[in-house]
């Protein structure tokens, strides 16, 4: 359990990490960032087999992630410097002039632990796949992980994805679905229902797990690691990872107002007294 | 007209040109409908959505499938307005606007904003520098990218009226009001701004500002600019082209684009064929962007009112020779 105080640590101040982000440049996407820290801390910090220094675009040997809802970089940028990929001071360069951290994930100027831009919609997974033919093609046994928006899933290019992994029997993947429910402009169900989603994926042949506590720690890794054991066994693996967006900072919690806003000074300092400072240390 | 009296009274993004204009465009026609792919508020479409809740559509994040909707509507006979960024209003759609709008000559109205480097922060997966140069290679297509508030509702208001398929791009930031209110907007119709004899400034969208800014800049110089809106790009009103030209016999061209693909490349073309003469691009040159400040990343990309400038005098000084 000391492993999970010490991840648990990190979370809280990936969660510090975000607020300040967006804060600093005043702008940026806090909600989706803030309801996904337990899912990276967790990736990075306990279930991905990974090396940060030397980055190697290939990633021989090593497991691999792929954001497809690349909006919510800041929780990504937080937990690959929180993870040795580059100096956590760089994150104060985030969506200025001449940054290697760009506004969406990119492979353009050079920031390690990025392996393709992201950022428009829907592109992800199809990525995603590919890497894991190219595992598979190369006999490599370690897995692809991916994370998708709820709402993303409203783009066809995704269920052409979905089709496609499991016609191929691409069972070297794991894709979780950020499921909370929002998007920018309402709720999924406001904007395009996306139904039963255990179903669909179901339907489109996958092997579907679903995470009520995507925003609590242990149970985020403890399905990770089911997950994977599931891999291998002829279908791509999803887990629907039910989590609230903005979650730790209360006036952002279970809203889509937050997907892409920054917070004022006042909002700034209270989001800052809510969340706990940590022995890491803000950037 | 003198380049000094050209003046701004505020300002507000274009967008908000596009949300007013959609907004009257729906109370003088109940054929227009709206249409957002899960970005009502950046399109500043709520007005719309508010007035005219019964012709709004929300289609969800997609994109292609928002474009087919808006073919099938306007075999309907109704007058669809898509409303999403510019990069997914036509790199994400270029096949579906091909075939079902622009080969079927549908009257889909193609309504894009955050185009260009003006977008900011978002960075270059949302930034689209080559958006006009996709819209204008299709064939019938009419590509407008207006220059202020002011402007973008009176052509938003226009292209309701038109027949046929139209893309029109707009952008992000608030951005200086310098044309007037209530104007007519002529669809192909060149808008000229100052009256000059060395050069010839064309410039398209946010970067007519930045050009007057750089033709009174030359003024306090002695450089004496021509300084024209190209609001329409395509059709291009080659007579007024030709008429300014055939008098400087130097031309810039300003844009928040490519240099391959857009304007300037238009422009050039029609002076090859008629009337070779030195012309300079504000533009850019072959690169992605990035993340940053608006202003700052118009600096850095080469597209302030400097650069206009200074593309004035090496072109005078090519024209010299
Ligand atoms: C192709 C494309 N269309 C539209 C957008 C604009 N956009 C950015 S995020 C977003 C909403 C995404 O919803 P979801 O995947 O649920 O993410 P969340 O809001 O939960 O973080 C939209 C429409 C985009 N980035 N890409
Ligand atoms: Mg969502």
């Amino acid at each position: 359990m000391a492993e999970f105080d010490q991840l648990k640590e990190q979370a809280a101040q990936v969660r510090r990490d975000i607020v300040r982000l967006v804060y600093n440049c005043q702008s940026g996407h806090p909600g989706g960032s803030l309801g996904c820290v337990e899912y990276f801390v967790a990736l990075y910090g306990k279930i991905m087999k990974h090396k940060a220094k030397p980055f190697k675009m290939d990633g021989k040997g090593q497991d691999l992630f792929f954001l497809s809802n690349g909006h919510i970089s800041p929780v990504w940028y937080s937990v690959l410097a929180r993870n040795g990929y580059f100096d956590v001071q760089e994150l104060n360069t985030f969506r200025k002039l001449n940054s290697r951290l760009q506004g969406h994930p990119a492979t353009h100027e050079g920031l390690p632990g990025i392996r393709i831009a992201s950022g428009s919609l829907g592109q992800g997974m199809s990525a995603a796949i590919g890497a894991a033919l190219g595992k598979r093609l190369d006999g490599d046994k370690r897995r692809v992980f991916c994370l998708c928006g709820d709402g993303e899933l409203q783009e066809g290019q995704c269920w052409e994805a979905m089709m496609f992994a499991a016609h191929h029997k691409v069972d070297n993947l794991i894709v979780t679905v950020d499921w909370n429910g929002q998007q920018i402009d309402g709720s999924n169900d406001d904007v395009i229902s996306l139904g039963n989603l255990p179903a669909k994926w179901k339907a489109f042949g996958w092997d579907v797990l679903v995470l009520e506590q995507g925003n609590n720690l242990e149970a985020v890794a403890a399905m990770l690691q089911r997950a994977r054991r599931r891999t291998g066994k002829g279908k791509p693996v999803v887990i629907l990872m039910k989590t609230e967006m903005g979650h730790g900072v209360d006036f952002m919690a279970g809203t889509h107002k937050w997907h892409g806003k920054a917070p004022n000074q006042e909002q700034y300092e209270s989001a800052m007294n809510q969340l706990p400072v940590t022995s890491l240390g803000d950037f | 007209m003198n380049i000094n009296d050209i003046t701004s009274s505020g300002s507000r993004a274009t967008r908000e040109g596009f949300g007013q204009g959609l907004l009257e465009a729906g109370g003088q026609n109940p054929k227009v409908v709206g249409l957002t792919a899960d970005l009502l508020e950046s399109l500043q479409m709520q007005h719309f959505k508010k007035e005219f809740p019964e012709r709004f559509f929300q289609v969800g994040i997609a994109e292609a499938n928002m474009i087919g909707i808006a073919a099938g509507l306007a075999t309907a006979g109704k007058i669809p307005f898509t409303g999403t960024f510019a990069n997914f209003s036509t790199g994400r759609v270029y096949d579906q606007i091909r075939q079902s709008v622009a080969y079927s000559h549908k009257n889909v109205k193609i309504c894009a904003s955050h185009a260009g480097l003006t977008l900011g922060e978002d960075g270059a997966t949302h930034q689209i520098l080559e958006d006009i140069g996709m819209m204008r290679m299709l064939p019938g297509m009419v590509v407008i990218n207006p220059c202020d508030y002011n402007q973008t509702k009176a052509a938003t208001l226009a292209i309701a009226e038109y027949y046929g398929p139209v893309y029109l791009r707009f952008g992000r930031p608030a951005w200086p009001i310098f044309t007037p209110e209530n104007q007519k907007f002529k669809i192909g119709k060149a808008l000229q701004l100052s009256t000059g004899k060395d050069v010839t400034i064309f410039a398209t969208g946010h970067l007519v500002w930045t050009s007057v800014e750089a033709a009174k800049q030359l003024a306090t110089q002695g450089v004496s600019c021509e300084v024209i809106n190209i609001h329409t790009i395509k059709p291009l009103d080659n007579e007024a082209i030709l008429d300014s030209v055939s008098k400087t016999r130097a031309v810039v061209v300003a844009e928040e684009h490519q240099r391959n693909g857009g304007l300037g490349e238009s422009i050039a073309n029609l002076l090859a064929h008629k009337l070779p003469v030195p012309v300079e691009f504000v533009a850019v040159n072959d690169s992605f962007g990035e993340s940053g400040k608006p202003l700052e990343l118009l600096e850095k990309y080469g597209l302030s009112s400097n650069d206009v400038a200074n593309a004035a005098r090496r072109v005078l000084e090519r024209k010299k020779v």
